[in-house]
């Protein structure tokens, strides 16, 4: 199996791809050309980070990060509703990135140092053992994610409806990457001219998701896996598209993603969800780029079961991860980066998520290596 | 992670270097053991495509090799059994 | 006796002199013990010894590869060791939970027993003490070691000089691997094992090149990163280390590919990382590799003139600043 893991990380190919990216660099440079690429997701934000993928770049490639952190993308106001929820005796289900995360107020952290109950959690699956372990008490799992974590999240939910569980609710926020991307690609103050399409949430919606985006606006899209020589390669596909004028969607993780995504993963999702305009931290409300609870489910969702009414929340005036998310700015451009905001004592989502981009930045790369 | 058990329950095992643990298969289509899957939060998401992993390393290895060739490098050393690389 | 602990335990009357003379003095009672004394009178050899204390609060208290007994010992006699020191004395403070399990404490103290005697280090002097259901988490132990100076160690960063090497003697990681796992029931076979264990005995197999050698540390809480970290902080040089040759277990491994874990931040119980002169690190590597808690010792990279920075030459070739974990580690997300 390590072939399958280590076979993708190997120095002589990146090497490989160090000189020909190089040699990209020295072609968009005769053309006086300088091309952004967006990293949609956060893992592949991490890897790039940890693998230290910026140092292979030109000076004429520049990768900015985008919108993928779910952690980072979720409204205070849905850290104050769960909250208020643990305020009320139930066991919040999460997972780890969430703690740290800032409410208006505070932080799910704070709320378990003042007594709440607050699990951290692996896997959905960690829900339902808490609530037979539980049975008088209700389990919030905060359901937060894009397409690859909703999709084991309304398996979970599945599996609670079949043993008839009746102490497991949801504190929803999915979203779905494709809205996003057209808002962001549709803002003409954004400048992408490549998407690195995420891996895993690919394998759920399958890579002709991204066909609008090549087509319709003519943005260069590449599906890669998360290992380092599969982002390399990306890169280096991304950037011959643009290149050669010639943008498409070039689904280069076919061992994993097809064309089509996972059907029976997708089946499962649209039995149990709808799609509904959603709130991005950072980025405003967008249409259609969520997905809650179908009605027949309303007794599984938090929000409608115990009446509470999430708001946006307050965000801090000065923090500017809405235009780290959309990329207008590399998180070391905001003024509160690294001094006042610090992985110790986030004060943006982007900056709390191992996989934020500020995060990232200030974990692997502070002041470049 | 390759499937090397699936329970009666539909509840997999996977193997990963001789590590073993528990995974859910509801998401994936008529899971086989022996299938390589790809698991995200405690659910596999989706199969591995063998052939066409095994087509990308032979491809990375032959760009691997026009770098040696070209930098005149010897063929790299293999790193010694049972250590695994680090990020 | 009752099969768990009760507050009477900790009282002061029969229940504790029960419990100290069966499952204390039994065990640890051949030395200064014997006669529970306040204070343990001991005889040195040395006018340089080395002191140190640590308190011990792991969930699960037992975990693949120990339990919470040997790992206040090694905890205790890692730190002496890497100070340059003998470890010789223990003290053993206990803090029980009522309603702990006298088996789990039996298991617990077997090991503390076990562990000292591998070490040759003895206990001498502790302490009980029986808190409330729900004031702690099952048990607690603190730990204060006495060691002897090992002559020719001079330890110090002031020392370190360009081209200097970095070794370690195993495999990092395994026990923060080992406890995570355990505590989130991932079910694992063959999963990560605690490295629990003790590292003096690599200390002492290399005392006589101790002129040559700048700093020892063992990377506990925080990971190497943590240790590296410190070790460069404020300092005129850095470090370089290369993935490539960092060693770690199939087990650890398969658990940090599973949750995203950066395993430099992980912690290990019974490894040491040393700062040497080039001169004689093929020498302490060899001395290392002959002891079974040295196998996979190897060396991991080099001082550099970069000042206060850790960099890490990642699997592909690149490179990037190894920072120190910030909080706890969690699982993320995806």
């Amino acid at each position: 199996m390590t072939r399958y893991i280590e076979g993708f990380r190997k120095m002589d190919a990146a090497s490989h791809f160090r000189t020909t990216l190089a040699e990209q660099g020295r072609q968009l440079a005769e053309q006086g050309r300088s091309i952004h690429l967006m990293e949609v997701c956060g893992s592949h934000t991490m890897a790039i980070a940890r693998f230290g993928i910026r140092d292979f770049l030109p000076a004429a490639i520049s990768l900015v990060s985008g919108p993928g952190c779910p952690v980072c993308v979720t409204d205070p106001g849905y850290i104050d509703a769960a909250i208020t929820l643990a305020g009320q005796g139930k066991i919040i289900a999460t997972f780890g990135d969430m703690l740290r995360v800032p409410g208006s107020r505070t932080s799910l952290a704070e709320a378990r140092a003042a007594g709440g109950r607050v699990e951290v959690c692996y896997s959905p699956l960690t829900a339902i053992e808490l609530a037979r372990n539980h049975p008088e008490t209700e389990v919030v799992f905060l359901a937060v994610g894009f397409e690859t974590t909703i999709a084991p999240v309304v398996a979970m939910l599945d599996a609670v409806i079949r043993q008839a569980i009746d102490n497991v609710s949801l504190l929803t926020a999915f979203k779905r990457v494709p809205p996003a991307l057209s808002a962001l690609i549709a803002d003409p103050e954004i400048q992408i001219d490549g998407l690195l399409c995420p891996a895993h949430v690919s394998a759920i919606i399958g890579a002709d998701a991204y066909r609008p985006y090549a087509e319709q606006y003519g943005v260069a899209c590449v599906v890669a896996g998360f290992e380092p020589l599969d982002i390399l390669y990306g890169l280096q596909g991304l950037t011959q598209q643009l290149l050669e004028n010639r943008p498409h969607v070039d689904n280069q993780y076919g061992r994993v993603v097809k064309a089509e995504g996972n059907r029976q993963a997708q089946r499962l999702m649209e039995h149990y969800l709808l799609p509904a305009d959603a709130s991005w931290r950072g980025l405003g409300t967008i249409p259609a780029s969520g997905l809650v609870l179908r009605p027949e489910f309303a007794r599984f969702d938090a929000v409608h079961r115990h009446g509470i009414l999430p708001t946006p929340g307050r965000i801090n005036p000065r923090c500017q991860c809405g235009e780290v998310l959309k990329g207008k700015i590399r998180p070391a451009q905001c003024p509160l980066f690294g001094v006042a905001c610090h992985p110790d004592k986030p004060l943006g989502p982007c900056m709390v998520s191992s996989e934020g981009s500020c995060a990232a930045d200030f974990k692997y790369a502070r002041g470049g290596a | 992670m390759q499937i090397v058990a699936i329970a009666e329950n539909g509840t997999g095992t996977v193997d990963l270097d001789g590590t073993r643990y528990p995974v859910e298969l509801m998401l994936i289509e008529d899971p086989q053991i022996g299938d390589y899957v790809l698991i995200h939060a405690g659910y596999a998401i989706e199969k591995l495509d063998i052939a066409e992993a095994d087509a990308r390393l032979a491809l990375f290895e032959s760009l691997a090799e026009i770098y040696r060739q070209e930098t005149g490098l010897p063929v790299t050393l293999a790193a010694p059994p049972r250590q695994r690389e680090a990020v | 006796m009752n099969d768990c602990v009760l507050l009477g335990h900790g009282g002061g009357g029969r229940l504790s002199h029960q419990l100290i003379e069966q499952e204390i003095v039994a065990r640890f009672g051949q030395g200064p013990l014997q006669t529970l004394p306040d204070a343990a009178t001991l005889e040195l050899d040395s006018r340089r010894i080395c002191f140190t204390t640590d308190s011990f609060v792991v969930h699960p208290l037992e975990f693949p590869g120990g339990n919470i007994g040997d790992l206040a010992v090694h905890g205790t006699v890692n730190d002496l060791a890497v100070s340059g020191a003998r470890p010789r004395w223990l003290s053993l403070g206990l803090i029980l939970e009522e309603g702990l399990p006298l088996a789990t404490l039996r298991r617990v103290l077997d090991s503390v027993q076990r562990a000292a005697e591998q070490c040759e280090v003895a206990v001498v002097t502790g302490d009980t003490k029986v808190v409330r259901r729900g004031q702690c988490d099952g048990l607690y132990i603190n730990t204060s070691g006495i060691g002897e100076a090992i002559p020719g160690f001079a330890l110090s960063l002031s020392r370190v000089g360009l081209g200097d090497c970095i070794l370690v003697s195993g495999p990092l990681g395994d026990h923060g691997a080992a406890v995570l796992s355990a505590r989130e029931g991932f079910q694992m076979q063959n999963g990560p094992l605690s490295d629990s264990r003790p590292v003096h005995r690599l200390v002492q197999s290399v005392a006589d090149l101790a002129a040559d050698i700048r700093f020892m540390r063992d990377p506990t809480r925080g990971g190497l990163a943590t240790v590296l970290n410190e070790m460069t902080a404020g300092q005129s040089y850095g470090i370089r280390i290369r993935a490539r040759d960092l060693p770690f277990s199939p087990g650890t491994n398969a658990l940090a590919e599973m949750l995203g874990l950066d395993l430099l931040h992980v912690a290990s119980e019974g490894c040491l990382v040393l700062l040497c002169a080039e001169s004689v690190a093929a020498a302490i590597l060899a001395r290392w590799q002959a002891l079974p808690e040295g196998v996979d010792a190897r060396a991991i990279g080099r001082v550099t003139d970069q000042a206060g920075r850790v960099i890490l030459e990642t699997a592909i070739g690149g490179q990037r600043v190894v920072d120190v974990p910030s909080g706890e580690l969690l699982p993320r997300i995806c």
